[in-house]
């Protein structure tokens, strides 16, 4: 009776035990593999957050894609397993204007809505990513002709523009700089694979990696539109506790030994 | 000729199931073809009837995920196919990692292994912690808990859209199978395994065992990936009920007396009468 007893606790004990050894070390890789936030996602994809709750790892939108641009994460990518995601250097995304990824997603984690205008398919309105120009490294800044990036881009004149300045050095030239705009880029990286520098010097990097966000505290008082940013704009209050002892004592405190000396 | 088809039966007809499906899949990613696309996660049959894993579903579920309506369909489907049919079908006759520990297992067998490690340390309940484990997760974590280390998806995954280190998993639980324990992953650990045991277990499809004919060889229970389900041959005349057999079909293509046979599930009332008569 006592012995059988005594297997019984021992066996949960075990089992308790061998529960949390296997959730810690599960967690642990879990938690490791999500960290990596530098992962560029299909158009359309959730917000990483959701989009790893949401993503059933089945892989069609990778055989919907034309272009091989979509891979699924495997062992040793250092990613997620079994999500999707692109390399734009290796293959960027030519932004088909049916979006073959998007509808085939089983779960939504690609959601159609978001790469919608009035119900109708617009890939223009992705945001797979931003792209960010080194302009260290960025030939064009150097001075030497090169408009590689500003004529891949899809959204050529929106996206990339390019800005024409005086070239001091030479007296005689311009520089024509590719200037990003973020609001328009949708990260598809037809600019990155086009990069003529050895390693791109523009390069697309996950949005909210890179772009800061302004807050409730500036406004552009001079923009009527920027306004309804801060309609549901809260104010936050603070409340300092008042000391209940006088100033003067304040002052006056912490005197006595030194009178003593 | 004859014999080999007679003992192998069931084997062969599931390899061929268990392959076929995945060549379909994978004429899917590669050459576009739509009679099943996606992979063992979710898909679609000629790109209308959706399937899901109702497992990954539960897990999105925990997580906090959106389902949506196409997800609930296809994981019912899927719920309601293997229910009905019953067992462990999926495991036997659909999953890759099956292959792997009939490998392994296969091995086992053949060196004599069973003979040296006679003792289990572990309990075949395993799978059912791991199944609570991925839902707690799941829902701490905010992802699919079980999906983001599933060695099944990763096979289907590396035999579908590329093979990349996948073949590093599969290695994992074949060595697993053959030195460290025996039907270690599908019969202890895999938390799938468990949830289809579960749905599984008020199946039609059920071995039934004629204790009248049996010559306690005790072949079936050699062969069998979860033989404690066997526990009345050559002592009563029963359906094999419990949720764990994956009707695989080993212990009946073996039996060289016709003990043992595919039957439909004796419903209540039958059950009743049959021990009447007796």
């Amino acid at each position: 009776m006592v012995s059988s007893r005594r297997k019984f606790i021992l066996g949960t004990a075990r089992a308790a035990g061998l529960v949390a050894l296997g959730g810690l070390v599960w967690s642990a890789y879990v938690d490791e593999v999500t960290a990596n936030s530098l992962i560029l996602r299909p158009p359309g994809a959730l917000k990483e957050e959701d989009f790893l709750s949401t993503c059933i790892k089945c892989g069609m939108c990778v055989e919907a894609c034309p272009f091989d641009t979509l891979v699924l994460a495997g062992p040793g990518d250092n990613k997620p397993l079994g999500t999707p995601f692109f390399i734009p250097r290796d293959i960027p995304c030519y932004m088909c204007p049916d979006i073959p990824c998007v509808p085939v997603c089983p779960t939504g984690a690609l959601d159609i809505a978001s790469v919608s205008t009035n119900g109708e398919l617009d890939i223009n309105k992705s945001q797979m990513g931003v792209a960010i120009v080194d302009d260290k490294n960025c030939i064009a800044f150097w001075g030497i002709q090169c408009d590689a990036c500003y004529r891949a881009c899809p959204l050529m004149d929106e996206a990339i523009s390019l800005k024409y300045e005086k070239n001091e050095r030479t007296g005689k030239h311009a520089f024509l700089k590719p200037i990003v705009n973020s609001d328009i880029c949708t990260g598809c990286g037809l600019c990155e694979r086009a990069c003529v520098t050895k390693e791109a010097a523009i390069n697309i990097l996950p949005r909210e990696v890179v772009l800061g966000k302004v807050g409730d505290h500036y406004i552009k008082g001079w923009d009527k539109a920027d306004e309804k940013r801060l309609e549901n704009a809260e104010a936050i209050s603070t409340k300092t506790r008042l000391s209940e002892e006088s100033a003067m004592d304040s002052l006056n405190s912490g005197l006595e030994g030194l009178l003593d000396d | 000729m004859t014999k080999i088809w007679a003992n192998y039966r069931f084997l062969i007809a599931r390899r061929f199931v268990q392959i076929g499906l995945m060549l379909l899949y994978a004429a899917g990613n590669y050459w576009g073809w739509s009679f099943l696309q996606g992979n063992l996660s979710s898909s679609s049959i000629l790109g209308v009837i959706p399937l899901s894993d109702p497992f990954a579903a539960m897990q999105m579920f925990a997580a906090g995920a959106v389902i949506t309506t196409n997800l609930i369909v296809g994981a019912l489907i899927i719920t309601v196919a293997y229910g009905l049919v019953g067992g462990r079908v999926f495991c036997s006759w659909v999953c890759p990692v099956n292959v792997i520990t009939d490998a392994a297992n296969f091995l086992r067998r053949k060196l004599g292994f069973n003979q040296i490690q006679k003792k289990q340390p572990a309990s075949r309940s395993v799978r059912y912690w791991v199944l609570g484990l991925s839902l707690v997760l799941s829902y701490i974590l905010g992802v699919t808990a079980f999906e983001f280390i599933s060695p099944i998806s990763i096979t289907h995954r590396a035999i579908i859209f590329g093979l990349g280190l996948g073949w590093t998993a599969m290695l994992v639980i074949f060595l697993f199978d053959l030195f460290i324990l025996k039907n270690g992953w599908c019969g202890h650990i895999c938390p799938l395994g468990g949830f289809y045991g579960t749905i599984g277990k008020v199946g039609l499809i059920r071995v039934d065992h004629d204790e009248e004919k049996c010559t306690a060889c005790m072949k079936c229970k050699e062969v069998c990936p979860e033989s404690q389900v066997l526990f009345m041959v050559s002592k009563s005349s029963e359906q094999i009920l419990d949720g764990a057999c994956t009707n695989c079909g080993r212990c009946v293509e073996v039996c060289d007396d016709d003990a043992l046979n595919f039957s439909i599930r004796k419903l209540a009332k039958e059950k009743i009468k049959n021990e009447n008569d007796k």
